[in-house]
């Protein structure tokens, strides 16, 4: 093959697996937008929650949704509630253990049952290994993703940036005393189950 | 001794020493603050907040989130808590050494 032929074809590879490539998507937001917030059934008046320092990645291509995979971790210390005493409790040894285990994450290798619901917008169920109090258990989580081409340098109020963002939103519920969370205790005042929702933005600015 | 008698009448059975009064009053006016003060900071019917949840839209992505402002919203707890506090106040003042008419 003549050198130039070849110099083409390198070329041309080079440029298909440029925009073939899964982008990483950055889950620290720069806007501090990213939070989980939990809800515990319990007397009186629900426990509504959010942990708002959030970090990780998902790495994502448009051409190939089931291969989306990602890591999103929670800092455990970063769960707030309205009453402060309340806090207290929730990240004590008794709960959450903030100070053994700070972090709460969810790790995911692929997507199954991908649909599209719109342009760049699909549902999938993310099953993956999620880990609070040092438990780790699999959990099929239901996602919808949006992909919002370009819109990285708008949000932030430079167009001129460019890069992409990826929308990531879900709900799940998990048992606490699977995860060791006073098992089997005070279950007539605080529910045993925890329902969590997260909408998360990452991003990935234009290299 | 009848002198002394009459310079200090003795209290009858129906009067109420002034320590009394003031602390049945105390404790009703405690009750009516703690209840005027729940009442005016949004009748809460859940618990005391340290720091209140306002939701927020970011308008690129659509993600609805939380941050906080720091102000205390009496919850039912405070309501309660107060409410008893006044009522034991009041109720102090039925106990302890009362001077009766002597025979």
């Amino acid at each position: 093959m003549p050198a130039s032929l070849r110099s083409i074809a390198f070329a041309g590879f080079t440029i298909i697996s440029a925009i073939a490539a899964p982008k990483s998507f950055d889950l620290k937001d720069p806007k501090g937008v990213n939070a989980i917030q939990f809800k515990l059934d319990s007397i009186l008046e629900p426990i509504v929650g959010t942990a708002n320092t959030i970090t990780g990645n998902v790495s994502f291509d448009p051409a190939s949704i089931p291969a989306t995979s990602g890591k999103v971790s929670v800092a455990a210390a970063s769960i707030v509630v309205p009453n402060s005493k309340m806090n207290e409790h929730l990240l004590s040894a008794a709960w959450v253990d903030a100070a053994t285990n700070p972090e709460i994450s969810f790790a995911f290798t692929a997507l199954a049952d991908v649909k599209a619901t719109g342009p760049n917008k699909w549902t999938a169920s993310a099953n993956g290994q999620f880990s609070l109090k040092g438990v780790t258990k699999d959990i099929s989580v239901p996602v919808t993703l949006s992909y919002l081409e370009g819109q990285y340098g708008t949000r932030l109020g430079k167009p001129e940036l460019g890069g992409d963002l990826l929308v990531v939103r879900g709900e799940f519920s998990v048992a606490r005393g699977d995860y060791g969370i006073k098992p089997g205790e005070s279950e007539d005042k605080v529910a045993p189950v925890v329902q969590l929702t997260f909408a998360l933005v990452g991003s990935a600015p234009q290299p | 001794m009848n002198e002394t008698s009459d310079a200090h009448p003795p209290i009858s059975s129906g009067t109420i020493s002034a320590w009394r009064i003031l602390l049945r009053g105390a404790g009703v006016l405690l009750i009516l603050f703690v209840f005027c003060f729940w009442a005016a900071k949004g009748y809460n019917k859940g618990w005391s907040q340290n720091r209140v949840p306002v939701k927020h839209l970011d308008a690129v992505t659509e993600i609805e989130f939380t941050t906080y402002e720091k102000r205390f919203v009496p919850g039912v707890d405070y309501l309660a808590g107060g409410s008893v506090l006044g009522a034991l106040i009041f109720s102090a003042t039925f106990f302890g050494n009362r001077r009766s008419n002597p025979v």
